[in-house]
C-alpha cells in the first residue's frame, strides 16, 4: 500500500478504510510528510460530531461504547471510535483491549474502531488522538467517539477534543467529594450512571444532581442531566443517545461548536509550538543538547539554569 | 518524540475458549515494547481481517487450542489475499499437531509456535522479522 500522505488521504477521504488506518498511524510515528496528509483532510473535517467517554476503570466504558455504536447504528450514523488505553511505562508496549467489547460491530462497514496506546501521554488520551479523529472526520463517520483511559483525577483532556463529553460513573466509587476533587463536575456534558441496577445507583444520580445544581450556572444554558444506564443490558442507551443528540443541537443553536473549534485550534497550534520549539532550540546546541543534559544529570546544573543556559533567563524581554 | 512501534493483533477464531496462552503471549509481547490489540474469542476470519485493516498491524497472531486450526486459519490468509494485505506477518501458536503446521505454513502462515515455544522465542522471531523489513520511511 501507497505510503504516500496524499495519495492515503485521497483515498481516506472516499472512504478507503487502509488508507485511513495507514495515514492514522504515519500520524502516530511522527512520520514527517504525514502531515502534509492531515492537513489535506483539514478542509474537510468538521462536520462529524466528536463524543468523549471518560470515566474511572471498570465503570463500564468500552461495554457502554458498543451499545451507543449499536443505538446509532440503529439512527443510520457512521461511527468512527478511538480507543485509548495505556502504554506500559517500563517497556513502552501496550494491550490494548477494548474491542473485545466492540466485536459485534466488528464487520460492520460503517464502523470503524482504531485502538491507540496512549505512549506516555497523560490527560487519558494519546498525543495523537486529535490527529486521528481529524482523519476518520474526514472521512465521513458521522459520529467520532473517543473512549479515553481509565482516568482518575485531573485526567481530562477530552474536553478539548470533544464536542460533548460524557462522564461515567458507577455506584460505589467513593463520595461526593470524591466527583468534586476530580475535577469531573466540569468536564461533562452529560452525566452517567451505569450499572445502574447495582444497589445505591439512584443515590449516586442524587448526589450528582445535587452537586450540579450547587455550582454556578453555566453560561452556556446546558444543564448536564444525568443517565442511567445499565449497559450489559443496553438498559437507558436509547435515552442516552436522545441526551447526546440534544446536546449537539444546543450547541449549534447557541454557536458552542464554533466556541469548541477554535478553542481546539489554540491549544493544538500552543502543543505544536511547544514541541517544535523545543526541538528547535536542542537542534540549535549542535549536539541535541547532549552535553547540556549530561550536565544536568551529574546534576552540575540545576534544571533552571539549564533552561536559561538555552534561552537565557527571559528577564531581558 | 513518536517513534515507530510494531503493532500485533492477537485473536482467538470460532469456538475456543483457552485464553490463558493468548493472555500470556498478549504480556509478553508488550514487555517487548510492541502494542498488541487483542479481539478476544469466538473472531470469524473476516472479522480478524477487518480488525487488522482498521488497526494496520504489522503482525497478525492466531492462537488455537481447539483442533480447529485448519477450518479457520486458511480462511484468514485467503482474506487477507482478497483485501491485498498479505504482507503482515501470520503466525500461528497452540496445540498443533505437526501434519497440519506444516499445512498452515504452505498455506502462507510465516510460523507456527507449537506447546513449549518460549515467549521470549515469539517476541524474538517477530522482531527480527520487523528489521529485516525494508526502511519504510517516506
Amino acid at each position: 500500500m501507497s505510503r504516500d500522505p496524499l495519495v492515503l488521504a485521497e483515498r481516506a477521504r472516499e472512504g478507503h478504510v487502509a488508507s485511513g488506518a495507514r495515514l492514522i498511524r504515519m500520524l502516530e510515528e511522527g512520520d514527517a510528510g504525514a502531515v502534509d496528509g492531515l492537513r489535506a483532510l483539514l478542509p474537510h473535517a468538521g462536520a462529524a460530531h466528536v463524543l468523549g467517554i471518560t470515566g474511572p476503570p471498570g465503570a463500564g466504558k468500552s461495554t457502554l461504547v458498543d451499545r451507543i455504536i449499536g443505538e446509532l447504528r440503529r439512527r443510520d450514523r457512521r461511527v468512527g471510535v478511538i480507543a485509548v488505553d495505556p502504554s506500559s511505562p517500563f517497556t513502552g508496549g501496550a494491550i490494548l483491549g477494548d474491542r473485545v467489547r466492540m466485536n459485534s460491530h466488528a464487520t460492520d462497514p460503517g464502523v470503524f474502531i482504531r485502538s491507540m496506546a496512549t505512549r506516555g501521554q497523560l490527560g487519558g488520551l494519546a498525543t495523537t488522538t486529535y490527529e486521528a479523529a481529524t482523519v476518520l472526520d474526514a472521512m465521513g463517520y458521522d459520529v467520532v467517539l473517543i473512549e479515553t483511559v481509565g482516568v482518575g483525577q485531573d485526567e481530562v483532556d477530552v474536553v478539548e477534543l470533544a464536542h460533548t463529553t460524557a462522564v461515567v460513573s458507577i455506584p460505589g466509587m467513593g463520595d461526593d467529594i470524591q466527583a468534586i476533587k476530580a475535577g469531573i463536575l466540569e468536564i461533562g456534558d452529560v452525566f452517567i450512571v451505569n450499572k445502574a441496577d447495582l444497589p445505591f445507583a439512584d443515590r449516586v444520580a442524587k448526589q450528582l444532581t445535587a452537586m450540579l445544581h450547587l455550582r454556578e450556572a453555566p453560561e452556556d444554558g446546558w444543564a448536564p442531566p444525568i443517565v442511567k444506564t445499565e449497559a450489559e443490558r443496553a438498559k437507558g442507551v436509547a435515552e442516552l443517545v436522545d441526551t447526546i443528540e440534544a446536546h449537539r443541537a444546543h450547541l449549534e443553536i447557541t454557536g458552542g461548536l464554533e466556541t469548541k473549534a477554535s478553542r481546539r485550534r489554540e491549544r493544538v497550534f500552543h502543543d505544536l509550538l511547544k514541541a517544535r520549539a523545543a526541538a528547535q532550540v536542542l537542534a540549535g546546541t549542535g549536539d541535541g543538547g547532549a552535553a547540556l543534559l549530561e550536565r544536568l544529570r551529574r546534576g552540575e546544573l540545576d534544571p533552571y539554569a539549564a533552561v536559561d543556559a538555552l534561552l537565557g533567563d527571559g528577564r531581558g524581554c | 518524540m513518536a517513534e515507530r512501534k510494531i503493532r500485533v493483533l492477537l485473536a482467538k477464531l470460532g469456538l475456543d475458549s483457552h485464553t490463558v496462552g493468548v493472555t500470556v503471549i498478549a504480556q509478553a509481547l508488550r514487555d517487548a515494547g510492541m502494542e498488541v490489540i487483542y479481539t478476544g474469542l469466538r473472531q470469524t476470519p473476516d472479522m480478524v481481517v477487518q480488525a487488522a485493516i482498521q488497526e494496520d498491524v504489522d503482525v497478525v497472531g492466531i492462537s488455537s487450542l481447539s483442533g480447529a486450526q485448519m477450518q479457520h486459519i486458511p480462511k484468514v490468509l485467503d482474506k487477507l489475499r482478497e483485501e491485498q494485505i498479505e504482507d503482515k506477518l501470520v503466525v500461528v501458536g497452540g496445540v498443533i499437531p505437526d501434519e497440519d503446521a506444516h499445512s498452515l505454513v504452505a498455506a502462507g502462515v510465516d510460523k507456527v509456535f507449537t506447546m513449549g515455544a518460549r515467549t521470549t522465542e515469539i517476541a524474538e522471531f517477530i522482531r527480527a522479522w520487523w528489521d529485516e523489513q525494508p526502511s519504510q520511511d517516506a
